[in-house]
């Protein structure tokens, strides 16, 4: 984040002003009067809660201090030793739910850039009835999460979802029918329900990035004699990294702080292999009313994705260290 | 990104800004004292939201011919209660009246958010004599000025078949090992029918029974200065008997550790998927709804071992039940306390009894939610003399949910085949034990 900023000062403020432009003279306040809605909204609806949060995080604030916050001792950091003390129930637990949330994030993640990367691919020739596919691709996005989710957990069921009937009754792949949504396989059944909304977003962010590769960069390739394959990986993914870098960032954001897909498959307390993490902050906080605790978590929770988002940042943009 | 990452606390922080939100729209009826309107949040009673407001409006319209205090009312679903109640909490701004779960009380209690009833206001509002003491036990901790009275009593009880046990020759149980031996002859997974069907998903029934089968075996939640025992040879016993009916008999079909909105348990019942079903009184709402006739299934306790385990207690159910709590800070709390008497009195007890499928808390009530006479006694008699109070700590809640959890897990195991010993129930227990603990419970 912060190597950013430094390639708009160095042009921006420049020292001699261009004096063949006249300019319609400003009062100094004048750009801080047009930000001043959104920094007030900003700070009204981003950093002030926030930062409650975090002051949150060091108060013991359970079900004996929250109608007055105020009474409320002060824990320093005991909330945070309790979340992170990895020989506790409490450590342990926030421990595997951070493991399996990481897991979920490498699968769905990985998978959805996979997918989206092969329909965009696919469909960047023209034949017949691409228009259609396109918009079908797109349906699960378009849907409401809800309304996705629950139908799944339908389909999901044990005796009269979908899923079985096709599996055990129509191609007797198995003999028994599985548990879907309850023990190991509600990970999976987690991850698949979860790629399948996340892809299609991928599918549009990419394809969009291809329309703006210039038809003559294949031409002159082809003309040169490069394959199909070389192709791909040297002029289309070479151009389209601006778009990837953004991409996984965001999928990654998304898909860590997922919190829809548990809740609306399991509810509110999903099975152990499928505890993600920002349903499992929910769980502390509200289901045992430790508020103290559940603020603690997500503040490391935020520290982590700071630090993972700005260690990525430098690592996809070497180039802002030239300037 | 700075969106999202701001989203994580946004969510934790959601209560406080939906409280401030509600709590907006509320405090304008609260605070105008002098136009005598009391918010009132109602828990969802009947069949649906809508059917809870057509039964009170006409109850509120008298109350308000008989005092001229208009009541709003806001029905609530399940749910979202505990939430709205706990930002109400947070945020100071609340309803006037609420409905509250009664187990919830003594945790509620704790918070200071709600007005005890001292002498003077249960002289307001008729007495705590004509209240059943069971019910009335539910208001808070023990020793202290309970900050909720009863309202609606429910109790567990043990619905069965009439046809199937008829057409198999048997008698309704009266020890657990009947139970048992009568639900394995009435279970076929052939025919998809089982002995019992179980809400195996739903963390409020598996605590419940945690509760009911642990007292049966002599055990104890908690300990007399309040702290948890889940890991007691009588709890971990209680535990093992209910977990036995899906893993060790085969009872029950392993698809019920899905089951968790409400409906589908009784529903099974209703449709002859199951022989035995063991639910509180209101399940007669949904088993009538499914095309049940009252005359089709008969109630009785739910039976405990023969002999009884020792240090145990023929205890049958909880005493369930929905209780009235007045918010500290109403400006209103005059009218409140008319209110709380109003809805408290035997006459809209009478009426409002009936649609709820609720037993009376008030002493001299009859049982008339149902016409089925055997099935009013069998109710009338398990809250007399077989229903115990959960413990009323302020750990409470936390119990409920870090134990019910713990044997939803167990029941999950046994579902996918994965036999469930003793030293595994006595693992969750104590990890639930630990949590509770550790988070300062």
């Amino acid at each position: 984040m912060p190597v950013t900023t430094t390639t708009p000062t160095s042009r921006a403020v420049g020292t001699v002003p261009p004096p063949h432009r006249r300019r319609p003279r400003w009062n100094r306040a004048t750009p801080y009067l047009f930000i001043l809605a959104a920094i007030l909204l900003e700070l009204l609806i981003h950093i002030v809660p926030m930062l409650v949060g975090i002051w949150m995080s060091f108060i013991r604030l359970t079900q004996f201090f929250i109608a007055n916050w105020s009474k409320a001792p002060a824990a320093g950091l005991g909330n945070y030793k309790v979340a992170v003390d990895f020989s506790t129930p409490i450590g342990r637990a926030l421990l595997h739910s951070f493991t399996v949330t990481c897991l979920y994030t490498l699968i769905v993640v990985g998978l959805s850039w996979l997918f989206g990367m092969s329909a965009a691919a696919v469909l960047q020739n023209s034949f017949r009835g691409r228009g259609s596919l396109r918009t079908l691709f797109l349906v699960p996005y378009a849907l409401p999460i809800y309304a996705g989710i629950i139908t799944w957990s339908f389909m999901l069921q044990r005796d009269n979802g979908l899923v079985n009937h096709v599996l055990v009754s129509n191609l007797h792949v198995l003999d028994h029918p599985p548990f879907w949504l309850i023990g190991n396989n509600a990970f999976v059944s987690m991850a698949v329900v979860a790629l399948w909304r996340s892809w299609p977003f991928a599918f549009l962010m990419i394809m969009a990035g291809m329309q703006s590769i210039p038809d003559e960069v294949y031409e002159a390739s082809a003309m040169d004699g490069a394959s199909v394959w070389k192709q791909l990986r040297y002029i289309t993914l070479g151009m389209l990294r601006p778009v990837n870098v953004v991409l996984v960032l965001m999928l990654f954001l998304w898909t860590f702080n997922d919190f829809n897909t548990p809740f609306v498959l399991f509810g509110p307390t999903p099975p152990n292999s499928a505890d993600l993490i920002s349903i499992h902050i929910f769980d502390n906080s509200f289901v045992n009313w430790n508020f103290g605790l559940g603020s603690a978590m997500s503040v490391l929770l935020l520290l982590f994705l700071l630090v993972v988002t700005g260690a990525y940042l430098l690592v996809t943009h070497p180039r802002s260290r030239r300037a | 990104m700075k969106v999202r990452l701001i989203g994580i606390v946004v969510v934790l922080l959601a209560v406080f800004t939906t409280a401030a939100c509600g709590g907006g729209g509320n405090s304008s009826s609260s605070s105008s004292a002098s136009s005598k309107t009391l918010t009132y949040w109602a828990s969802n009673q009947g069949t649906s939201l809508e059917n809870d407001k057509a039964v009170l409006t006409p109850e509120l319209a008298k109350f308000e011919k008989q005092t001229g205090i208009k009541v709003s009312l806001q029905v609530i679903g399940w749910p979202d209660l505990l939430n709205k109640i706990l930002g109400a909490t947070t945020s100071g701004q609340g309803p006037d009246v609420l409905n509250i779960g009664n187990t919830w009380a003594a945790s509620l209690q704790a918070t200071g958010a709600f007005m005890p009833f001292d002498s003077a206001a249960l002289t307001a509002i008729g007495g705590q004599d004509k209240f059943v003491p069971a019910s009335f036990a539910t208001g808070g901790m023990a020793g202290t000025a309970p900050t909720s009275v009863p309202l609606y009593a429910l109790v567990y009880g043990l619905y069965y078949n009439k046809q199937m046990f008829a057409s198999a020759g048997l008698q309704p149980p009266t020890t657990w090992q009947e139970l048992v031996s009568d639900a394995t002859k009435l279970t076929d997974p052939a025919k998809k029918q089982y002995g019992m069907v179980l809400e195996g998903g739903s963390y409020t029934e598996s605590v419940h029974f945690a509760f009911i089968f642990g007292r049966q075996n002599g055990g104890q939640p908690f300990d007399a200065g309040g702290k948890p025992t889940f890991t007691s040879a009588g709890m971990i016993n209680g535990v093992k008997q209910y977990v036995d009916l899906l893993g060790k008999y085969k009872v029950v079909n392993p698809s019920n550790v899905q089951y968790k909105n409400g409906p589908e348990a009784p529903g099974d019942f209703a449709k002859g998927k199951a022989a035995m079903l063991m639910s509180q009184n209101n399940a007669d709402n949904t088993l009538q709804a499914d095309g049940m006739k009252s005359s089709e299934y008969g109630v009785v306790a739910i039976p405990a071992p023969s002999p009884l385990p020792a240090g145990g207690a023929d205890v049958a159910s909880f005493v369930a039940g929905i209780n009235l709590s007045i918010f500290k800070n109403t400006k209103n709390q005059d009218a409140a306390l008319q209110f709380v008497k109003f809805m408290t009195s035997p006459e809209e007890q009478a009426i409002l009894d009936k649609p709820f499928t609720a037993l009376p808390v008030v002493k001299g009530g009859t049982v008339n939610f149902t016409d089925n006479k055997a099935e009013a006694a069998a109710f009338a008699q398990v809250l007399a003399t077989k229903a115990e109070a959960l413990p009323r700590v302020p750990a409470e809640s936390a119990f409920e949910t870090n134990v019910g959890d713990a044997v939803n897990g167990l029941l999950a195991q046994a579902a996918t085949g994965k036999a469930v010993s003793n030293s595994d129930i006595k693992a969750a227990l104590q990890e639930a034990q630990d949590k509770m603990a550790a988070a300062g419970n």
